[in-house]
């Protein structure tokens, strides 16, 4: 059976038809509907759940693994950073069932804080990674992926990017292959990683890469495609369907599904074979680097960008010199059109406050760093996630007590779970008086609403126990936590202020849900009266439904508005009402 | 055959692209749908791509290679501009969404731009959103638009509807059915 599937849920099928038992993940764009997809499995044949972060969910992947079950987690590519303490050591522990981690890349952006590329990875832990290009690959890669992993006795990367992960292809599907769970077997010299054990292993994973070596030679990931051109191309991942688009078969292709280990002789010899190479690669010269390594003078990235995404028709300029298909442009700049959050955002209504008490706002990673777009323009600072608190620890240690009474950190709940706490606890320990809020809406939003250990629900929406965030700041050892509903717009800027004076560190948990959740129901609309004198206040909200006219009147777009109300609330004149449904 | 579907994050461009994608494979094309998810998606320019033929390898469509531009809003068709083909078709909702440096006043929403696209391209303008909310629901837009894609291709007009049938969810079928019906009228 064929069916249309997204790159992600065809690297689902792969492990659901290589017999996967484990799966676990943290969300992040573009890699979320890997462990999505995974859930719509049943729930007898593979466990599948959402970590509090990558690190945990790699541990928990492993130890799935060590277990005798076939076992995967997926991240995006600042995931992997998270992850990479244990996954270094797992390259010398090795599988007991086979171990898939998937890493899926960003280049241009599109959801992401870098562009960071993966495949340094592969290299410095010393383990393989396959690198599909389109859904029909993301199956069969991943599948063949947990065989390598059991036959190498390795964990393997299979390395993904936006395009391939979000892009839709054909997939032939297949049954299930039924794997057992392999007998537990206690392995102290291989399972404990302690020097003398360590030492060991590390000869072990030498020599394997040696084999897997041998193996990227002959193996059918790593393809030759002659079409009797004295220009070669070697390529990847979605650069090489970007070539195929571009040079079709006026060029040679060496294809490479395996990016780690590469195979030296064939890579020669393809190279060999032609007068002029290519290396088309997104991101950093890493097959570059090795062929030039090899003495082979190819052509990479001194013509190709190092940044964002390529094109078919950057490839067909510098390769072939083609031109750029003939089109029309708009006779004048564009104004951008960024992100904003949503209308009916809760985040809206703290970082108006924010900004209305001028305060330096050390911003994470979520839905929420919108805040940092005009005419909220609230957030200072954005580094990974968990950084908010442990940041803003630092900037109050080195700039003092008077500094601190206007800055506080602003962490979604689903982030602050993520990694947080770590440095909360911190603060605690090493005497901070600092303010934390913590942006609690009830879901992980920017991915697309995935459960956390806060909502209390898992992936498969079962009920379970719920993470009590007042209860989990108390037990840190805090003793100013309190609870408000930011759209209470005077209670939360009071307990900002208040909060903020004080030489202790406090939390704020700002409750109130996205307004996207199905359970968010707000009725009517927005509408502006008569009574409105122009102020423009509610234009400090940045919201989306609200623009000011040419006459200087204020409008609320009705197809946008959700009848929040938070303009209402705002609004000094009592000029915008609530009308019925 | 190469669609570029553009918009506002929210407007339902993606499930636009999916009951396209579903629409073309039942007819035996390789397709590929290439698809916006993440921060994009809060509000701000989207864009996907669908693409189907005898074989289809880059997911994404260049300058001057789109048959046919779906726009959800003025400004963002007015951007893909460079996209479509010359001799391309162009299908606008003319619905007018401020984005944000235009709401801070920090830049302006450009005039005529429905007047400017016409000089250039071949345009069919309409307005989708309320034609969607006659058709039972605002948030429909995304599927009276298809309506009129559907019109400007060669593909069976029940084919349109399996797959509208086998990708929305059966409480809404009825309001999609009819959004959909509204668009290849309009045509």
């Amino acid at each position: 059976m064929k069916k249309l599937l997204l790159g992600n849920a065809a690297v689902a099928r792969g492990a659901y038809e290589a017999g996967v038992h484990f799966v676990s993940s943290y969300p992040g764009t573009p890699s979320t509907e890997i462990t999505e997809a995974m859930a719509t499995y049943p729930a007898e044949e593979v466990f599948v759940e959402w970590a509090p972060n990558e690190k945990v969910a790699a541990e928990a992947a492993i130890g799935a693994s060590i277990g005798g079950g076939r076992a995967m987690t997926c991240c995006k590519h600042v995931g992997l950073n998270v992850m990479a303490d244990p996954v270094f050591t797992d390259s010398y522990i090795g599988v007991g069932g086979g171990l898939v981690i998937c890493v899926a890349d960003d280049p241009g952006m599109h959801s992401s804080q870098n562009e960071q590329d993966s495949r340094h990875y592969a290299k410095a832990a010393k383990i393989p990674m396959l690198e599909p290009a389109d859904s029909m690959e993301c199956k069969e890669f991943t599948k063949l992926a947990f065989s390598l992993s059991e036959e190498f006795d390795t964990p393997v990367f299979i390395r993904l990017s936006t395009r391939v992960s979000h892009s839709q292809s054909m997939v032939e599907l297949n049954d299930r292959e039924s794997v057992t769970v392999k007998p537990y077997e206690k392995n102290i010299p291989k399972h404990v990683m302690m020097p003398a054990m360590a030492i060991k292993r590390h000869v072990v994973v030498e020599e394997r890469t040696k084999k897997l070596i041998a193996y990227a030679e002959s193996s059918p990931l790593n393809t030759v495609e002659d079409n009797g051109s004295d220009i070669g191309v070697i390529t990847a991942g979605i650069a090489y369907q970007y070539a195929k688009e571009a040079l079709g078969d006026k060029v040679n292709y060496c294809k490479l599904g395996m990016v780690y280990p590469l195979p030296k002789q064939k890579i020669l010899d393809f190279a060999a074979s032609c007068k002029k190479v290519f290396v088309l690669e997104e991101l950093d010269p890493v097959l570059e680097d090795y062929c030039k390594a090899l003495g082979i003078a190819v052509i990479g990235k001194d013509v190709f960008t190092l940044l964002g995404e390529y094109t078919p028709s950057m490839i067909g300029k510098a390769v072939l010199g083609q031109g750029e298909k003939s089109h029309s442009v708009p006779q004048e700049a564009l104004p951008a059109r960024p992100p904003v959050l949503c209308p009916g955002c809760p985040h809206r209504a703290t970082f108006y406050v924010l900004k209305k008490l001028g305060l330096t706002v050390s911003g994470d990673i979520g839905c929420y760093t919108l805040g940092a777009v005009a005419p909220l323009a609230s957030v200072d600072t954005t580094i990974c996630m968990g950084a908010s608190i442990s940041a803003a620890h630092g900037m109050a240690k080195v700039r003092g007590a008077e500094f601190n009474k206007k800055l506080v950190s602003v962490i979604g709940d689903s982030t602050f779970m993520h990694s947080g706490i770590t440095g909360l606890s911190d603060i605690v320990y090493n005497k901070g008086c600092n303010t934390v809020i913590i942006l609690d809406n009830s879901i992980t939003g920017m991915t697309g609403h995935q459960e956390n250990p806060t909502t209390g629900k898992t992936i498969r929406g079962e009920a379970t126990r719920q993470v009590d965030l007042l209860l989990l700041c108390k037990g840190l050892g805090i003793e100013r936590v309190v609870v408000v509903d930011p759209f209470d717009i005077a209670a939360f800027e009071k307990a900002v202020k208040e909060e903020t004076e004080r030489d202790e560190v406090s939390v704020i948990i700002a409750q109130r849900p996205c307004a996207l959740l199905k359970s968010v129901r707000y009725t009517g609309k927005c509408r502006v009266t008569d009574a409105c004198r122009k102020c423009k206040l509610c234009m400090k909200l940045g919201c989306p439904a609200i623009s000011v006219c040419d006459d200087g009147t204020i409008h609320i777009d009705t197809s946008l508005c959700n009848g929040c109300g938070l303009c209402v609330s705002v609004c000094p004149f009592h000029a915008i009402e609530k009308t019925e449904e | 055959m190469n669609v570029m579907i553009v918009g506002v994050g929210g407007q339902g461009t993606l499930l636009a692209s999916r009951i396209l994608g579903n629409t073309v494979i039942d007819l035996g094309y390789d397709v590929k749908v290439s698809e916006v998810h993440g921060m994009s998606q809060r509000g701000g320019s989207v864009c996907t791509y669908v693409k189907f033929g005898e074989k289809v390898y880059s997911p994404i469509i260049d300058k001057g290679e789109a048959d046919i531009i779906l726009a959800f809003e003025m400004l963002e068709a007015y951007r893909a501009l460079p996209y479509l083909k010359k001799g391309g078709k162009m299908i606008v909702n003319n619905q007018k969404i401020n984005p944000m440096p235009v709401i801070t006043g920090a830049a302006a929403y450009p005039a005529d731009i429905l007047e400017k696209l016409a000089a250039v391209a071949d345009v069919t303008a309409l307005d989708a959103l309320t034609m969607a909310e006659e058709a039972g629901s605002g948030k429909a837009v995304n599927v009276v638009l298809l309506g009129v894609l559907a019109k400007n291709t060669s593909i069976d007009y029940k084919a349109w509807q399996t797959a509208i049938k086998a990708t929305v969810p059966p409480k809404f079928l009825e309001i999609n059915l009819s959004a959909f019906e509204a668009g290849y009228r309009l045509a």
